[in-house]
């Protein structure tokens, strides 16, 4: 009966996309008609096979790890894809000439910029949350993922959503939002697929056998809930016609611009904050073997966090169209979230008090302390530029693209290839990973790249931002903008090469991660299954 | 499960456990609690001196009168207030007197500068040297005449343009696009222009492309290729190109022409800043 359902769906769909395909507007929708109708079909065909078949029993007390581990490999692949963008798009601005003439209209800076956004936050970030998530959820709920095979639907469907996203991006198919940037139909798929993933992890809290439910678990929660949230009011349009890539945005002017930045700052809030945290939370504690430092500095900084970081959007405001009242709330806003982010910074180093020996020994633990570090610069960093004088100097600057990334590049980055180096001995049940040296490798090239990144974005963007402001003395402006790119090569080759140290670090990664799997040492039956702790 | 099993002088443990995780019963730290009640302390202070919540029909103004709109009029009020007077003179001044007052011509130059990065390095590069299409300022060949009046009039009216009637304005015909020309004419021709100017080309071709130029190019190029400044013909004397000066660059103006634009400037800039930009072009180098 289930397959029966599942035929007609899949059937409907392909056909639809077919014919989507046809009536195509535009190249990106025909592009992604066509993925969608191969995607249906081909699913359609593997169900139409299997019908009648047995399916293997179940064990229910048994850990759902196969679908994690496939989200540790989608991981590691994208973030190498997304760093590899990255380091392109680097060297297109410090040499424009890489923006081919053949290729114009695909590859050029406009079109890569927001694959390479994308594939870092939502497809290197977003596996690394729902694998991580999967495997935190049901290791401190002592209970299997709720829903079947539904994780394995929110797994494809999310890989099928970047495929989309960025099939849109590189073919022009996008609705100019930043962090936002696909259209509607995509939206609503990602829509069903957020909502199949909070109710798989809703459901598998739901059915914990823990009395209570875990720090990093109320850290996921809230991002998964508050992205639901954030993607449906920025992301309310009303397509132009069916068949074709457009659409017309509900709000309107300097309103549209306020939801957009409620949106994009709170991403940056839930998705790379909030949700990180969750894995911060679990990860640290484990690869540390010691009990997090404080609960209740956990409840305050939780709350704290979740209450002021959705009201500090205005900040990417200052100074435009919008009223001066919202600006300086958002900024208030902003300065007093300082300590609640730090919060989780404090805990998580704390935890180690007692173990700080590991930091010599454990190039793991010392890559998931320095994540820590830059969490807390850059949560130090974000409110300061987010006061009204010093944006004013920040604001359209280098020094904005080079906050981000210390928090990308640092915090996401370092705690994500943290919990993938605990994550890939655990899961394909090795004794160790195969090799130490090379995460000490990882750990010396990401950081200094990530140095010369960050120090090479502070130095361009004060620059141009005081050449920007700089008038003589009857108040005219003595430099013209081309003027102020032309003094940026050198940091712009310098941004460039931390960006290929970054990558280097990173493909290192996946060769060590892929020689665990292969060749380290098997171990002997680990605990995979659901047994309640104390 | 934790291995390092907790130390005796230790705080206990909330004594939950997930996974093996537990979590220690520590109070806050002290500094950070401290520093968050300020923060709090300090934006409540904040929000009543400067404009924050919102109500019905507006938002709280603040105790300071702040307002990032009135600051940005009051530094623009300023600057034009500060420079009213020099604008005047400069306004009514005989253009080809500006040099000769010092003050004046310090004035128009750094005013110019600032207008020229503005408005004109888009095309014309921030070095004002031009570009493929765009001229170079920095010399001394100029299509419309290169003294300041009429460099005052290029920027004021514009080239070519749909927007005002006082527009420079010329056009070349399309020789080959149009069929005025062969295609055999055009090499000839092509090859006759590139021998003015000294290029390598083919010297067999010169003596019917001599002839082609006298009866289609000569009554605006001159019969010596040397330009007319009234109808904005360039020099083809000389080694300067604005669209290149290849074999085929050349090809490719005489077959489909060209049509270089440029904006007036009377309705977005005030006369005192066209005399500026007018004064720091004709005094970039190339000036007559």
């Amino acid at each position: 009966m289930v397959n029966i359902v599942k035929l007609v769906v899949l059937g409907v769909v392909t056909l639809f996309a077919m014919i989507a395909a046809n009536y195509a507007r535009d190249l990106a929708y025909m592009v992604q008609a066509l993925i969608v109708m191969l995607v249906a079909g081909g699913l359609f065909l593997w169900t139409l096979r299997g019908v009648g078949e047995e399916k293997p029993a179940i064990n229910q007390g048994e850990y759902m790890d196969d679908v994690i581990r496939f989200g540790v490999v989608a991981t590691a692949l994208w973030g190498v894809v997304g760093f590899l963008v990255g380091v392109v798009i680097a060297f297109q601005l410090a040499f424009p000439v890489l923006n081919f003439e053949w290729s114009q209209g695909i590859t050029n800076f406009g079109r890569l910029r927001p694959l390479h956004t994308s594939a870092v936050i939502f497809a290197f970030g977003g596996n690394a949350l729902i694998a991580t998530s999967f495997y935190v959820v049901q290791r401190t709920s002592a209970a299997r993922l709720w829903g079947g095979n539904l994780a394995w639907f929110v797994f494809w469907g999310y890989q099928l959503f970047i495929v989309l996203a960025a099939t849109g991006y590189v073919f022009g198919g996008t609705q100019g939002k930043e962090y936002a940037e696909p259209e509607w139909h995509v939206d609503l798929w990602l829509t069903i697929v957020w909502v199949a993933y909070l109710a798989v992890f809703l459901g598998t809290i739901i059915k914990r056998k823990e009395k209570h439910i875990y720090v990093a678990n109320w850290f996921f929660l809230s991002f998964i809930v508050t992205v639901a949230m954030l993607h449906l009011v920025n992301n309310a349009t009303i397509p132009v016609s069916i068949f074709g890539s457009k659409s017309v945005i509900l709000w309107a002017g300097v309103q549209d611009a306020m939801v957009q930045w409620w949106y994009g700052h709170n991403a940056v809030g839930f998705f790379l904050t909030a949700g990180f945290l969750g894995m911060m939370y679990y990860f640290i504690p484990k690869q540390a073997e010691r009990p997090v430092f404080s609960y209740k500095l956990s409840i305050i900084h939780f709350w704290a966090l979740i209450f002021l970081y959705i009201w500090a959007g205005p900040h990417h405001l200052h100074y435009t169209a919008l009223p001066d009242w919202a600006s300086t709330l958002g900024m208030v806003f902003s300065i007093i979230l300082w300590m609640p982010s730090w919060g989780g910074m404090i805990n998580g180093l704390m935890t180690l008090s007692g173990a700080w020996d590991k930091l010599r020994t454990d190039p793991v633990i010392r890559m998931m302390v320095i994540s820590l570090g830059f969490y807390g610069m850059s949560t130090f960093e974000g409110p300061m530029m987010s006061i009204r004088a010093v944006n004013s100097l920040s604001h359209y600057t280098d020094w904005t693209i080079g906050h981000v990334h210390s928090g990308a590049l640092g915090w996401n980055g370092m705690i994500t290839f943290g919990a993938l180096y605990f994550l890939v001995p655990v899961l394909w049940k090795r004794e160790r990973l195969y090799s130490l040296t090379m995460v000490s490798w990882h750990f010396w090239l990401a950081t200094i790249g990530i140095i010369l990144y960050a120090a090479s974005m502070w130095v361009t963007g004060i620059m141009e931002g005081l050449m920007w402001r700089e008038v003589d003395a009857n108040g005219f402006l003595v430099n013209s903008f081309a003027d102020t790119v032309a003094a940026k090569l050198p940091m712009y080759v310098v941004r460039g090469l931390g960006g290929v140290m970054y990558l280097t670090g990173a493909i290192i990664m996946c060769v060590n991660l892929y020689l665990t799997v292969r060749r380290a040492p098997a171990r002997e039956a680990r605990l995979s299954v659901a047994v309640p702790a104390e | 499960m934790s291995k390092q099993p907790v130390q005796k002088n230790e705080v206990s443990t909330t004594g939950h456990e997930w996974d093996g995780i537990e979590e220690f019963n520590n109070p806050l730290p002290r500094w950070w609690l401290w520093t968050f009640y300020l923060t709090i302390i300090w934006g409540i202070g904040y929000t009543i001196a400067y404009p924050a919540w919102p109500g019905i029909k507006g938002a709280t103004e603040g105790m300071l009168g702040f307002s990032t709109r009135a600051e940005v009029a009051a530094d623009i009020e300023a600057v034009n207030t500060q420079n009213e007077a020099i604008n005047t003179r400069l306004a009514s001044a005989e253009l080809t007197e500006i040099a000769n007052d010092p003050e004046l011509n310090g004035y128009a130059n750094s005013a110019g500068a600032a207008v020229f990065k503005t408005w004109c390095a888009q095309c014309h590069g921030s070095g004002a040297a031009g570009a493929k299409g765009y001229p170079n300022l920095l010399d001394n060949d100029w299509l419309w005449g290169g003294d300041i009046e009429s460099i005052h009039q290029t920027v004021t009216a514009g080239i070519r343009n749909e927007e005002n009637f006082d527009a420079r304005y010329s056009e070349m015909p399309a020789f080959g696009r149009d069929e005025l020309l062969e295609d055999e004419q055009i090499d000839q021709v092509v090859n006759f222009v590139m021998s003015l100017s000294g290029d390598p080309m083919d010297a067999s071709l010169v003596g019917e492309g001599a002839t082609v130029f006298a009866d289609n190019c000569a009554s605006c190029h001159g019969d010596a290729g040397l330009g007319d400044r009234d109808q904005g013909a360039p020099n083809l004397a000389d080694a300067i190109w604005l669209f290149g000066g290849s074999y085929g660059d050349i090809r490719e103006t005489v077959y489909n022409s060209r049509f270089g634009v440029m904006p007036s400037w009377d309705t977005r800039l005030t006369e005192a800043q066209i005399r500026a930009v007018s004064a720091y072009v004709h005094q970039l180098g190339g000036g007559e």
